[in-house]
C-alpha cells in the first residue's frame, strides 16, 4: 500500500516537472515573451518549487505516520498517551505551523512586490496606447494617438512594436469579457460601465494568441485575437497603411464586389473607410485583406474560408451575429476579390 | 408509569427481572409514541430527523449522479479538438447545470444531511430542535432541484454559468426563462440551507445530553455548528444577488444594468461574499468527518482538540474575508486586492494546523486501516494539492495568469472532491452500517477507493498544465493547433475511471442492503454516542438519554455511568440543557408529524415558480404561505413545557440500564 503510494507520488512529481518544463506554444503563460509575463512566470516557478517541496514533505510525514501507526496489533483505544509523546507531537506541529507561516510571508511579500512593480510602472508607460472593446464575440481595437489623423480602428489583430510597452484601455461593449495574452501578460476584465487598464510588452518578434477568459455566452470559446509583435519600422509601415482609407477597387471584379458589398446586408454592420459603409456593429473591414485570420482568430483568412463565412458563418461559430447571405457564385467571387484586395 | 424509576432507593427495591421487564415496557411505549406515520401520509408528514436526513442523502446522491453524468458529457466533448458531440448551446447549459447541481443540490445538502442525521445522535437527543422546520427544508430543497431539472430537460436549462454574472445573465443578453429558473432554484436551496442551519444550531446549543459540555463536543458537531453559522451569514448575500437579478429580469429594475446606472461588479461582490464561504460550508463538515474517522480508526484521541476547535472557528471567520480573490481581474485597486491576498494566505494556517494535528494523531495511533481511513489518506494526498494551488491563486499577480483557466478547474476540484467528496465517501463507509444495519464490503470499498483515487488524479492533474498552457475555462471546444488535445484526452479517460469507482460504491451499497454482514450497534468500536444505540437507531434514538463523562463518550464511560430518567415515554419528550455546560433545564415536548411544512413548501413553490411568469404569483404565494404558516403554529399542541425535575435523577445505574438494543 505505502509502496504503491510512494511510487505514484514520485511518478506524479516527475511527470509534473516533465510536462511543466516543456515550454513552448503561442498561448502559454510559462513561455513568457515580455517583461510582464516574465515576472509572473518567475513568481509561478518560485511558488511551484516551494509548494512541491511542502507537498513532498507532508506526504513523507504522512507515509511515516501510517507506517508507524499501522504496526500495532491491539486496537484498544489510547486515551492517555504518555506526556513525552504529547510534547514531541506538540513540537512537531508547532514547527510545521511556524514553517507554514514563514513560507506564507515569503509568498505574500514576493507576490505583493511583483504586483506593485507591474502596476506602478503603468503610469510611466508612454509607449503605444490602444483602446480595446469586447463584443460578443470579437474584439474592437482602436489605436489612439495625439494626432487625430493617426487614429484608426481594426479588429481581432493587434500589431505592436517589439520592446515598447503598450497600454490598453479596456471597455466592455455588451457583457463582461477578459483580455488575456498568456505569453505577454496576465488577464484583465472588460466590464460594461467600467474602464480598466493593463499593459504588455513583447521582447521578441512573433505572433501571440490571446483568448477571452471570462465566460461571455454562446461563442466564448471562439473569441480569440492575435498579437503581432514586429520591429519598429515594420510596425510603423503597418500603422501608416492602417491610417489610410481603403484601397479603391482596381479590377472589374473588385469593382463589382464593392457594389455587392454596398448593396448587400454587409453594409448594415460593417465599416469600410472611404466608402458609404459606416456601421460599427461588426468588425471594421477597411483593411480586412491584411489580416491573418477572420472570425476572431477562428479561421485563417483564405479565399475559401471567406466565402464559406459570408454564406454561412453559423457552421463555424453557431450563434454569432452575422446572418446567412444568399449570394450567387459570381457575386460571391467578386465580393471576396474585393475583400481580399483591402490590404 | 413512565416516571417510575427515578429514585435510587426505589431502584434498589426492584429485582433484575422486574427491571428488565420495566425497560422492555418503556421501550415498547416509546416505539408507539415515536412511531412514524405510514404510507403516503408518512412520506409527507414524518418529522423523524433520521428519515429526513436519509431522504436528503439519497436525493443529493441522485443529483450527484446527474452532475457526474453531465461532467462525463463535457469530458466526451472535450476529449478531442473541434469535436461536434455537443453544440455550444447544449454545452453551456450542461456546464451551468453541472456546477449548479454540484454546489447547490449535492455538496451543501449532503454534508448538512449527515449533520441532521448524526448531530442529535452524537449529542444524545431524541430529535432535532425544530423537526417541522427540518421537514420544510427538505421539501423546498426537493422542489428546487426538480425545478432545475425540469427546465434542463425541456431545453430551458440555465446557460449563464453557475455564477450567472451580469450583464450576461441580465434580461438583455439572456432572454427567455433559463436564468429565471436558475435564480429561483437558488432561492429554494438557500431557504433549505437556512432551515437546516437553524435546526442544527438549535440542537447543538440546547439539546445536548447532560455532561456534554461545549468543551467535550465531538469535532464533527463543532464542524456542523460552525458551518451552520456560516450558512446563516452567507446565504442572505446570494439570496440578495439572485433576488435582485430576478427582479431585474422580471419587473424591469436596473440594479445590475450599467446603462441605467446599475453596477455589474456589485453582483460579483454579493455573489462571492456568499460564494467563497460556500466552499468552506462544503469543506468544514468534511473536516468533521475526518476527525471522527481518524479518532475511530487511529484508536486514539485527536491530538490538539482545542487547537482543532479554534482552527475551525477561525476558518469560519476568515472564510468571509476572501471573496475578492475571485475578482482579481476586475478593476479593483491593487492595494485593496492585497488585503484579500493576505487573508487568502492566512486561511491556510488553520487548515494546516488541522492537517498537522491529524498526521500527529495517526503517527502515535494504532491504525485500523479500513476503507474510511483510506479515504482520509486520499483526502491528504489530494486536498493538499488543492490547498497549495489555492495559495498560488491567492497571489494577485499570479492569479491574473491562471484565473479562469483550467488551472482553476483543477484547483477547485482538488479542493472540493479531494477535500469534501473523499471524506464524504469515507463517511459513507463509516456510517452506512449505522443507517442500514449492515456492513459494506471491504473489498469493494478498496476498489472504490483505488478507482476513485486514480480516476480523480487522471482527470484533474493534467488540467493544471492545460491552464498554464493557456486553456480558458468554460469553452465548448478548442482548436487542434492549440496542442491541448493529449492532456484533454487523458483527462476524459480519467473521468470514466472515476465514474466506475462511484459505480462500484453504488453496487456495494445495494449489495450490502441484501447480503452485508449485520453490523450491530458499534462495528468500529468507536467513541461517539451514535454507536451506543442499535443500527439502525430506534425512532426515539435513546431509551434513556446518556450522561456524558468525557470527550469520547463511549470510550470514557465508566461501567456504572448514570443515565437520564424521568422523560415521558408516552409523549415525544426530550431534555433541554444549558448552552455552555449542558445543565438540564427543562423537559421539552418535541412537535411530531405534521402536514403543514409540506403545504407551506407548496405555497413557497407557487410564489417562486409561478413568479417566473407573473409577479402577482409572489403575492398569491405570500398569502398561501402565510395562511399555511398560521395553521402550522395554530395546530401545534406542544407548547406546554414542564420544568425539569430537580436535576434529572443522576441515578448510579447498573450497566444493564444503559440502553443496549442489539
Amino acid at each position: 500500500m505505502t509502496e504503491f503510494r510512494k511510487t505514484k507520488l514520485l511518478t506524479l512529481a516527475f511527470g509534473a516537472l516533465g510536462f511543466l518544463s516543456s515550454c513552448g506554444g503561442i498561448q502559454n503563460s510559462i513561455n513568457p515573451a515580455g517583461p510582464n509575463a516574465d515576472s509572473l512566470s518567475r513568481l509561478w516557478w518560485l511558488m511551484f518549487y516551494v509548494c512541491t517541496a511542502v507537498y513532498v514533505l507532508v506526504m513523507i510525514a504522512l507515509v511515516i505516520a501510517i507506517r508507524n501507526g499501522g504496526r500495532k496489533s491491539d486496537l484498544n483505544p489510547v486515551l492517555n498517551p504518555s506526556p513525552e509523546t504529547e510534547t514531541r507531537k506538540r513540537n512537531a506541529v508547532l514547527s510545521a505551523v511556524t514553517a507554514t507561516v514563514v513560507i506564507l510571508f515569503v509568498f505574500l511579500i514576493y507576490s505583493y512586490s511583483t504586483g506593485r512593480a507591474l502596476t506602478a510602472d503603468l503610469a510611466q508607460k508612454n509607449g503605444l496606447s490602444i483602446e480595446l472593446t469586447g463584443h460578443q464575440w470579437w474584439w474592437e481595437v482602436r489605436y489612439n494617438d495625439v494626432d487625430a489623423s493617426n487614429i484608426f480602428t481594426t479588429a481581432n489583430e493587434i500589431h505592436i512594436p517589439v520592446g515598447v510597452p503598450v497600454t490598453f484601455t479596456l471597455r466592455g461593449g455588451d457583457v463582461i469579457h477578459s483580455f488575456w495574452v498568456p505569453n505577454l501578460a496576465g488577464k484583465k476584465d472588460l466590464i460594461p460601465g467600467k474602464v480598466a487598464t493593463t499593459w504588455l510588452q513583447a521582447d521578441k518578434p512573433g505572433v501571440y494568441r490571446g483568448q477571452c477568459a471570462e465566460y461571455c455566452g454562446l461563442q466564448h470559446a471562439r473569441m480569440a485575437l492575435w498579437i503581432v509583435a514586429e520591429p519598429q519600422d515594420q510596425f510603423n509601415a503597418w500603422r501608416q497603411n492602417q491610417t489610410q482609407g481603403s484601397v479603391p477597387p482596381a479590377t472589374d471584379s473588385q469593382r463589382y464586389g464593392q457594389q455587392v458589398f454596398l448593396s448587400a446586408p454587409c453594409v448594415m454592420c460593417h465599416t469600410i473607410n472611404g466608402t458609404r459603409a459606416g456601421s460599427n456593429f461588426g468588425p471594421n473591414l477597411t483593411h480586412v485583406g491584411s489580416r491573418n485570420t477572420i472570425a476572431a482568430a477562428t479561421l485563417s483568412n483564405t479565399r475559401e474560408h471567406l466565402m464559406q463565412w459570408i454564406v454561412n458563418s453559423q457552421q463555424f461559430k453557431p450563434g454569432n451575429r452575422m446572418p446567412q447571405n444568399n449570394l450567387g457564385q459570381t457575386e460571391l467571387d467578386a465580393l471576396v476579390d474585393y475583400l481580399q484586395s483591402l490590404k | 408509569m413512565s416516571h417510575g424509576l427515578t429514585r435510587k432507593s426505589e431502584l434498589a427495591q426492584i429485582s433484575d427481572e422486574e427491571l428488565a421487564a420495566q425497560m422492555d415496557r418503556e421501550r415498547a411505549e416509546l416505539e408507539r409514541t415515536w412511531a412514524p406515520p405510514t404510507g403516503l401520509r408518512g412520506w409527507l408528514t414524518d418529522t423523524d430527523h433520521k428519515r429526513i436526513a436519509l431522504r436528503y442523502v439519497v436525493t443529493a446522491f441522485v443529483f450527484f449522479v446527474f452532475g457526474g453524468l453531465e461532467a462525463a458529457l463535457m469530458r466526451i466533448q472535450l476529449a478531442r479538438p473541434d469535436n461536434h458531440f455537443l453544440d455550444p448551446d447544449k454545452y453551456n447549459q450542461i456546464f451551468t447545470v453541472h456546477g449548479t447541481t454540484m454546489m447547490f443540490l449535492f455538496a451543501v445538502p449532503i454534508v448538512t444531511a449527515l449533520g441532521i442525521y448524526l448531530v442529535p445522535l452524537m449529542v444524545g437527543s431524541r430529535d432535532v430542535a425544530f423537526p417541522r422546520l427540518n421537514l420544510y427544508g427538505y421539501w423546498v430543497y426537493l422542489i428546487g432541484g426538480i425545478l432545475l431539472y425540469t427546465g434542463f430537460l425541456l431545453n430551458t436549462g440555465p446557460d449563464a454559468g453557475w455564477f450567472a454574472y451580469v450583464p450576461l445573465a441580465g434580461p438583455a443578453y439572456s432572454p427567455g426563462k433559463r436564468v429565471d429558473i436558475w435564480a429561483q432554484m437558488i432561492t429554494f436551496t438557500e431557504l433549505s440551507g437556512l432551515a437546516g442551519a437553524v435546526v442544527i444550531i438549535g440542537t447543538v446549543f440546547k439539546m445536548r445530553a447532560p455532561g456534554l459540555t461545549l468543551n467535550r463536543l465531538p469535532l464533527f458537531v463543532w464542524a456542523q455548528l460552525i458551518t451552520s453559522f456560516m450558512i446563516i451569514f452567507a446565504m442572505p448575500s446570494v439570496m440578495l444577488a439572485s433576488g435582485l437579478l430576478a427582479s431585474d429580469r422580471l419587473i424591469d429594475t436596473h440594479f445590475f444594468n450599467p446603462a441605467e446606472g446599475g453596477d455589474a461588479i456589485l453582483y460579483q461582490h454579493l455573489f462571492w461574499f456568499f460564494g467563497h464561504p460556500e466552499v468552506y460550508i462544503i469543506f468544514i463538515p468534511a473536516l468533521g468527518f475526518i476527525s471522527s474517522i481518524v479518532t475511530a480508526f487511529a484508536r486514539t484521541k485527536i491530538f490538539g482538540y482545542t487547537a482543532m476547535v479554534l482552527s475551525l472557528i477561525s476558518t469560519g471567520f476568515i472564510g468571509f474575508g476572501l471573496w475578492v480573490h475571485h475578482m482579481f481581474a476586475t478593476p479593483i485597486p491593487q492595494m485593496g486586492q492585497s488585503f484579500f491576498t493576505a487573508a487568502s494566505m492566512i486561511i491556510t494556517i488553520p487548515t494546516g494546523i488541522q492537517i498537522f494535528c491529524w498526521i500527529a494523531t495517526l503517527w502515535t495511533g494504532k491504525l485500523n486501516i479500513k476503507t474510511p481511513l483510506l479515504f482520509v489518506f486520499g483526502f491528504f494526498a489530494n486536498f493538499i494539492i488543492g490547498g497549495l494551488t489555492g495559495v498560488m491563486l491567492a497571489s494577485v499577480p499570479l492569479d491574473l495568469q491562471i484565473h479562469d483557466t483550467f488551472f482553476v478547474v483543477a484547483h477547485l476540484h482538488y479542493v472540493l472532491i479531494g477535500g469534501s467528496v473523499f471524506p464524504l465517501f469515507g463517511a459513507f463507509y463509516y456510517w452506512i452500517p449505522k443507517w442500514t444495519g449492515r456492513m459494506l464490503s471491504e473489498t469493494l470499498g478498496r476498489w472504490t477507493f483505488a478507482l476513485m483515487f486514480i480516476g480523480f488524479n487522471l482527470v484533474f492533474f493534467p488540467q493544471h498544465i492545460l491552464g498554464l498552457h493557456g486553456m480558458p475555462r468554460r469553452v465548448y471546444t478548442y482548436l487542434p493547433e492549440s496542442g491541448w488535445g493529449t492532456l484533454n484526452l487523458i483527462s476524459s479517460i480519467g473521468a470514466f475511471i472515476l465514474a466506475s469507482g462511484v459505480l462500484v460504491f453504488i453496487i456495494n451499497f445495494l449489495w450490502s442492503r441484501r447480503a452485508g454482514e449485520v453490523a450491530g450497534p458499534d462495528p468500529w468500536a468507536a467513541d461517539t454516542l451514535e454507536w451506543s444505540v442499535s443500527s439502525p437507531p430506534p425512532s426515539y434514538n435513546f431509551h434513556n438519554l446518556p450522561v456524558v463523562q468525557g470527550r469520547h463518550a463511549l470510550w470514557e464511560a465508566t461501567p456504572d455511568a448514570p443515565v437520564v430518567r424521568g422523560l415521558s415515554t408516552t409523549k415525544r419528550e426530550t431534555l433541554v440543557t444549558s448552552v455552555l455546560d449542558a445543565e438540564p433545564e427543562l423537559r421539552f415536548e418535541i412537535p411530531g408529524p405534521s402536514i403543514w411544512p409540506f403545504l407551506v413548501a407548496l405555497g413557497t413553490a407557487e410564489a417562486f415558480i409561478v413568479g417566473i411568469f407573473t409577479p402577482w404569483a409572489i403575492m398569491a404565494g405570500a398569502l398561501l404561505t402565510g395562511a399555511a404558516l398560521i395553521c402550522w403554529f395554530f395546530g401545534d399542541p406542544n407548547y406546554e413545557n414542564r420544568p425539569a425535575i430537580e436535576s434529572p435523577s443522576k441515578v448510579a445505574s447498573p450497566p444493564e440500564l444503559r440502553p443496549k438494543e442489539v
